[in-house]
């Protein structure tokens, strides 16, 4: 199921009227355990305006006055609301109640896959469609437009972040990168000088990166017709890849887990040529 | 009079890359405060969902978001079809700011909009059939 499909559970931690407040000390420890399970909540009592509701399902948690939980319910049927009085009950009894509504409402488990996908900065972007030409995962495609999207995040690769690297403009972060620009930091003209120089991994390994996997593949064909030897083929790849991983700062594991030769240069021909047809039509629209 | 400015504190749950004590006493001074506030776990994942909560927190007005980059907070809202409003959001770096920086600015009534300027953007990811369509035949 993509991750987009699913639904979410809005955890409100209400202590306004007819409710008891929470020790300080309780609160932060309820508030930080569920943020760390992956839940969203809106903490309600004290002064302030939150975010107003939607249709996610609600659990209202508090301190509830003689134990009784109001009778509340939305007026439109729209949005369903729950509410569970938690005095007495210890931070990991209320982890264990709100697993079981969320269980019961079929809702997200959250923190099941590390939220890695390139976001791109349409301030930045020219359409150009290298990163579509370059991405081996589908990752990206366009829209009806012809605009440049990412449109398969669940098959982009944890802590790759190749793409960012090719794109001329730095307009594509990864938000939980370690470095700036990647990371969303301000693009200073610096960064774009080192853009410009950056590496350009097709350069470092000699030319166009898909043609020297195809005249790899070829070598290594008729080299196995005479060896077979597997282990040789295996260090050999494995000393091409790490020239790619030191050039575009990717984990090792990725480019281990990259298909065939043959098959990224499908791959390949692929991407570039759904590019190719977007900036055709882009050209034609504009 | 212009309303209190909302809070919103994302804890970055799936990486280690906001100092954990600076999320800590951030969150922290939070819950002392008072003040009502959202919180979500991880503006990443919510974002890469495309949920559709990201709407509800970037609608209603004035916001100050505790998170990371202003730049990265303006395009994953964007991503999620949930466009903030450039002259009334003001996002605080965990990643580079100290917990008191940060802690200041979130309850100092004032709002200093911060999210980069840029030209008009193309929508996302179009939400009309045939792109769902193309999605899942991609996918598939």
């Amino acid at each position: 199921m993509s991750l987009k499909d699913q639904t979410t559970l809005r955890i409100v931690l209400y202590e306004g009227s007819g409710a008891q407040p929470l020790s300080t000390g309780d609160r932060f420890t309820a508030v930080s355990t569920l943020l760390e399970k992956g839940f969203a909540l809106t903490c309600v009592g004290g002064a302030g305006r939150v975010a107003g509701a939607d249709g996610t399902s609600l659990l209202v948690l508090g301190r509830f006055d003689g134990g009784r939980t109001p009778q509340v319910e939305d007026a439109n049927g729209a949005v369903p609301i729950r509410f569970q009085d938690i005095d007495g009950i210890d931070t990991h009894g209320v982890m264990d109640l709100v697993e079981s509504v969320r269980a019961e409402a079929k809702a997200a488990k959250h923190g099941e896959w590390k939220p890695w996908f390139p976001v791109i900065d349409y301030d930045r972007c020219t359409n150009c469609m290298q990163c579509l030409s370059f991405c081996l995962f589908g990752v990206y495609g366009v829209d009806e437009q012809q605009h440049i999207q990412v449109q398969n995040n669940d098959n982009c690769k944890t802590n790759c972040p190749a793409c960012s690297r090719v794109c001329p403009e730095a307009a594509i972060m990864f938000p939980k990168y370690k470095a700036g620009p990647i990371n969303g930091d301000a693009v200073s003209d610096a960064d774009l000088q080192r853009e410009k120089m950056k590496v350009d991994i097709s350069a470092l390994l000699g030319g166009d990166i898909y043609s020297l996997l195809r005249e790899r593949s070829e070598k290594a064909k008729s080299r196995f017709s005479k060896e077979r030897d597997s282990s040789k083929a295996l260090q050999e790849r494995q000393k091409c890849l790490t020239k790619l991983a030191q050039a575009g700062d990717i984990p090792p594991e990725v480019l281990m887990s990259l298909p065939s030769p043959e098959e990224i240069v499908r791959r390949a021909e692929e991407a570039k040529a759904k590019a190719q047809a977007a900036l055709l039509a882009a050209n034609r629209t504009s | 009079m212009t309303p209190t400015p909302r809070i919103l504190y994302c804890h970055c749950a799936y990486a280690q890359i906001v100092p954990k004590e600076v999320k800590e006493a951030v969150l922290k001074k939070l819950c002392e405060s008072n003040a009502a506030f959202d919180a979500v776990a991880d503006l990443c994942e919510m974002s890469a969902r495309r949920d559709p909560a990201l709407k509800r927190l970037a609608e209603g007005g004035a916001v100050k978001i505790a998170a990371c980059y202003p730049r990265a907070v303006k395009w994953l809202f964007h991503a999620a079809h949930a466009d903030l409003a450039a002259e009334a959001t003001e996002v605080l770096n965990m990643r580079v700011q100290s917990a008191a920086e940060v802690s200041a600015a979130l309850f100092h009534p004032d709002l200093k909009p911060n999210l980069p300027a840029g030209k008009t953007a193309p929508p996302p990811a179009s939400e009309s059939p045939e792109n769902e369509a193309r999605e899942e035949m991609t996918n598939a």
